[in-house]
């Protein structure tokens, strides 16, 4: 981030907005006086309500993306309450504190419900009750909502909508999704990746989507179908997943949906051949079993480098998949691994390096890249061996508007291949760009 | 992705009324007792006082016992069998030595079991920083670092599905086995020390260690029945240690 010019009244309502690597997150950790002065270099000068940041931080209230590292205590109540018992609140003052603060945010499960127990949406709600709870003259929320599905980010919203309604309490919101906010805010201002930003008057709304020019297949052989799979965690009485029915076929996607815990990323690990189910079968057809040590057994007792070049995977964080120092390597790790020759491996990693527009990085370590970057390398990996199955966990997860449209274009070129493709999301904009066929856990629900 | 671990509230039980620092003080009290003593008479009335306590720390069903209990029992066993085994006796009193050992070790441990079974870790931390001035950021810090630990046992499974995926498996080669374990642990460890910087970025923006002298919402009383627990205890190591010299078996290990 550099060279922005920003001054926000009190009482505003600011959607900080921009693509990734913009510097939105940073220009909002300034503000809450939470960076570290010696991670880097910093010019010009930042204050708030006239002094630095770090030296009103009580006076500021933050909310960042995950809720499972923002939470302390392990009942509801105790962690609304662990920020006013920081700057030393007196205890008599304290419950009134909270439950105002819990009913602010509409919070309404009572103080003793374990925080372990809460969904994504509730625990991000108590979050934000904690940051109100000290009645903060600043309220900074950095993409609260970008780890929730769209219940969820609609009741965080809410949240935050009920608890700015009727405080003076000055407002920062940092999230790419602009549109969701524009209702809550009386501000949007854009910051560009090669620096300063933009202010966009009222009425303002981002551009669409992009979306790729695609051709349906007519219905494909089958190449992976489960029977009445379900999966349950050792020790729990509730199934993580219900048994269900799903048939991948050739040249067609299928869309997987529905609300958290549901159980999608397990389907997806069912059919992936990462995790074998506790009641049902999965079994693949011919065409992929072909060359198998033992084609009689289901995927998931497979070798892994049998698995690879036939069942691609892609995860809902990329980082999990790295397992080198280079982004080179890392493309040809795949190929190495299912048995091709050294200077196969070479060639497909350069060509997929030119495609994917990654070769200026060929030699950075694949940890050093924006979130962006680390989603095209991931899903170039899990291509790099040619599967003809190929299953992606939440792909366009946390992703600006141009990793977006790129991604969705690279797997609607994935669709031609032949392929079948496997989407758990909730993003319903991929959905409509990419999927033939849609699968909605928690409600059976027809196909289109 | 996550599995159904979550580190709750424990469960209000009636030994969850004695304030966590008498249940601290009265296992000082016992481990004092239990190491001096040599004998099998004084660690077997320890014992089955602490067996009487179980009720209490809601553990009756013997399947619940047996699930916080068995790495215990497994390693009192351990012990036991090592001084049987190699020990410098033999016959009764080889076997009178490894029954003593393996008793001393099961009820020195006992009482912790029943502290995790009937005591919140809210509470504990409150007690300490309360009652003995324990360094807020150290007991809270640790509190907040106890809450991660179920969400790293459902990092590691995802991280090694994540591994298979990209065609690395070990197969049935030991060396490999232990390489992708060692790979598996260092991933995990750089995923755990993300996530506290998250969560310690999170706690810096709430307040947490920033020099105010913090307060106490929940509080912790130190009652008189929390006096009257510690003395239970130290009265069952008297009555432990009177049996056994009344009986003649008493055998200091000190002194």
């Amino acid at each position: 981030m550099r060279d922005v010019d920003l001054r926000i009244a009190p009482g505003e309502r600011v959607l900080l907005t921009g693509a990734s690597g913009s510097g939105k997150s940073t220009l909002l950790r300034a503000l809450g006086g939470l960076l570290d002065p010696e991670g880097g270099d910093a010019t010009g000068e930042l204050t708030v309500d006239g002094v630095a940041p770090d030296r009103c931080r009580q006076r500021v209230g933050t909310v960042f993306q995950d809720p499972d590292s923002q939470l302390v205590m392990t009942r509801a109540g105790d962690d609304v309450a662990f920020g006013l018992e920081n700057v030393g609140t007196p205890p008599e003052r304290i419950w009134p504190a909270v439950d105002a603060a819990l009913d602010a945010v509409g919070f309404d499960l009572g103080r003793d419900r374990p925080t372990g127990a809460l969904s994504g949406g509730q625990k991000q709600r108590l979050v934000l009750a904690g940051a109100l709870a000290p009645r903060p003259g600043l309220l900074l929320l950095d993409e609260p909502t970008a780890q929730l599905d769209p219940a969820g980010a609609a009741l965080v919203r809410d949240a935050v909508g009920r608890a700015v309604a009727g405080r003076g309490a000055t407002l920062v919101v940092v999230d790419h999704d602009a549109p969701a906010w524009l209702p809550l805010v009386d501000r949007v201002v854009e910051l560009l990746p090669g620096g300063g930003a933009v202010e966009h008057g009222p009425g303002w709304t981002p551009p669409p989507l992009r979306f790729p020019g695609r051709h349906p297949h007519p219905p494909g052989e089958p190449l992976l179908t489960a029977d009445a799979v379900g999966y349950t965690h050792r020790g729990s009485a509730v199934p993580a997943l219900p048994p269900t029915d799903v048939v991948l076929r050739a040249g067609r996607t299928l869309a997987v949906t529905g609300p958290n815990g549901t159980g999608k990323s397990t389907l997806a690990l069912l059919l992936a051949g990462l995790r074998a189910p506790t009641t049902g079968r999965v079994t693949a057809a011919p065409p992929l079993t072909a060359g198998l040590r033992r084609p009689d057994r289901p995927p998931a007792r497979w070798r892994a480098a049998e698995l690879v070049d036939r069942i691609g995977t892609v995860f809902q964080q990329p980082e999990h998949q790295f397992l080198t120092g280079r982004v080179r390597d890392e493309l040809s790790l795949g190929p190495l691994r299912s048995g091709a020759g050294a200077a196969q491996a070479r060639a497909t990693a350069e060509e997929l390096l030119e495609r994917l527009g990654l070769a200026p990085l060929a030699e950075a370590n694949p940890f050093t890249l924006s979130g962006g970057q680390q989603r095209r390398l991931s899903v170039a990996t899990a291509l790099a061996t040619r599967p003809r199955v190929l299953v992606l966990d939440e792909p366009t997860f946390g992703q600006d508007r141009d990793t977006w449209a790129e991604l969705v274009a690279l797997l609607a070129e994935q669709q031609d291949g032949d392929r079948a493709l496997c989407l758990v999301t909730h993003d319903a904009a991929v959905v409509a760009a990419l999927a033939d066929d849609v699968l909605t856990l928690g409600a059976p629900v027809a196909v289109p | 992705m996550t599995a159904p671990l979550a580190l709750g509230p424990a469960r209000a039980v009636p030994l969850s009324a004695v304030n966590p620092v008498a249940q601290l003080s009265a296992i000082a009290v016992l481990t004092v007792v239990l190491l001096v003593s040599g004998d099998l008479v004084t660690p077997a009335v320890v014992l089955a006082a602490e067996l009487a306590l179980f009720p209490a720390a809601g553990l009756t069903r013997p399947r619940e016992v047996l699930r916080r209990t068995w790495p215990l029992l497994l390693s009192a066993a351990g012990v036991a069998w090592v001084n049987v085994a190699f020990g410098a006796l033999d016959g009764t009193a080889a076997w009178l030595s490894g029954a003593t050992w393996g008793l001393r070790v099961v009820a020195l441990a006992l009482p912790g079991v029943l502290l995790v079974a009937a005591t919140d870790p809210v509470r504990l931390a409150d007690a300490l920083t309360v009652h003995w001035r324990v360094s807020t950021r150290f007991a809270y810090g640790a509190l907040a670092a106890l809450r991660l630990v179920p969400l790293l046992a459902a990092e590691w499974e995802t991280i090694r599905s994540a591994r298979r995926a990209r065609g690395v498996d070990a197969g049935a080669n030991p060396v490999a086995a232990a390489r992708l374990v060692a790979g598996t642990a260092f991933a995990l460890l750089v995923a755990a020390i993300r996530r506290g910087t998250r969560l310690a970025t999170a706690m810096d923006a709430r307040g947490f260690d920033s020099g105010v002298p913090r307060t106490n919402a929940r509080g912790s009383v130190f009652r008189r029945r929390d006096g009257w627990f510690v003395a239970g205890a130290v009265a069952v190591c008297a009555a432990a240690v009177g049996t056994s010299v009344a009986l003649g078996a008493w055998d200091p290990l000190l002194g």
